[in-house]
């Protein structure tokens, strides 16, 4: 639209203009749709915890549940595989290749931790007969935050396989663009837990 | 700061179309501002200083928005910028299509709640 307009007036658009705009592949904007639409399964969760979240059927209430030390534990294992994710992006960048594996293995180290204290948590809850059975507000949490430790499940298992495929081929052009794609969406599930901890856990216990 | 970060972005985003991966400082920096802006809340709901609890919600809520902006600015990578201007249209879209959906659900959720329960909420707990 932008270019017709900056064309003279007289000649005719010049379409080719748009193309020097254009990536060579548009593997990373259709990943972040991708991500966008994963936004809104969220934001349903979040909309069917936000209704559900107050429906206790007498039974245990957020604040005898959650222990906020656990969670901000958690909330820092994921904000260190954040990190470290980012330093295997620049040393990636730097075609640093054991570099870039070994960060790796820490995000994944980092992430198998956040992973471990939330299925221990989750264990804890349904030992104490707090399970998803027990209210709606059980059911729309265990929805809502195990939806997002799946995805961090995937997303380990997606790490795992390309360090498999680093290893193998080395940091070739298809290889750094998974990393990049990967790279969108450990951050995008840290971006969902911030509103899982602000929302479910800390609102929770204030209420 | 988000000026300079945009400005680093423009000079180092040269492959993969136009994406860039950010400078170490820029990942320390929102780390930083991440842990800042995350402990802040805990402490807030843990030790409660604050007698208000509307107000505590209020807070950490502002808080949450403000980290979700860090993350997406330091570890996103996002400026008007990458991909001509089409990732941060897809995210306005979304943030929109967010943002009805969940006022919308809670607001009509509500009003069923308040107009057609025999009981409230706090009365249905209560019960035996």
């Amino acid at each position: 639209m932008m270019h017709t307009d900056t064309a003279p007036p007289g000649t005719a658009p010049v379409f080719h203009h748009e193309e020097e705009h254009h990536p060579e592949t548009s593997t990373l904007l259709g990943f972040w749709i991708y991500l966008m639409s994963d936004c809104l399964i969220f934001a349903v969760l979040f909309a069917t915890y936000g209704v559900l979240g107050r429906n206790y059927a007498a039974g245990p209430s957020p604040k005898d549940l959650f222990d906020l030390p656990l969670v901000a534990l958690n909330t820092s294992m994921l904000l260190f595989s954040s990190i470290t994710y980012g330093f295997a992006m620049l040393a990636m960048d730097k075609g640093r290749t054991a570099a870039t594996q070994a960060w790796l293995a820490v995000t994944g180290l980092f992430g198998a931790a956040f992973l471990a204290i939330e299925l221990y948590e989750f264990a804890h809850l349904i030992h104490e007969g707090a399970g998803p059975g027990r209210s709606a507000f059980l059911s729309s949490f265990f929805t809502l935050v195990g939806t997002h430790g799946l995805h961090v499940t995937f997303g380990l298992i997606w790490l795992v396989v390309l360090m498999v495929q680093v290893a193998q081929r080395g940091l070739i052009p298809e290889n750094t663009r998974r990393l990049m794609c990967l790279s969108m969406f450990w951050h995008f599930l840290d971006v969902i837990w911030i509103g899982v901890f602000t929302f479910v856990y800390l609102m929770g216990v204030l209420q | 700061m988000s000026a300079e970060a945009a400005h680093h972005d423009h000079g180092h985003g040269h492959e993969g179309g136009g994406a860039s991966h950010g400078s170490f400082g820029g990942y320390v920096t929102g780390f930083v501002l991440s842990v800042i802006l995350t402990a802040i809340p805990f402490w807030l709901v843990m030790a409660r200083p604050l007698e208000s609890g509307l107000w505590t919600g209020i807070i950490i809520m502002a808080f949450a928005a403000m980290q979700i902006v860090v993350h997406m600015v330091y570890f996103l990578h996002m400026n008007t910028k990458s991909e001509g201007g089409w990732t941060v249209l897809a995210l306005i879209f979304t943030v929109t299509l967010v943002v009805i959906t969940l006022t919308g659900s809670l607001w009509v959720m509500h009003h069923m709640n308040a107009n057609m329960m025999p009981m409230s909420v706090e009365q249905l707990r209560h019960q035996p």
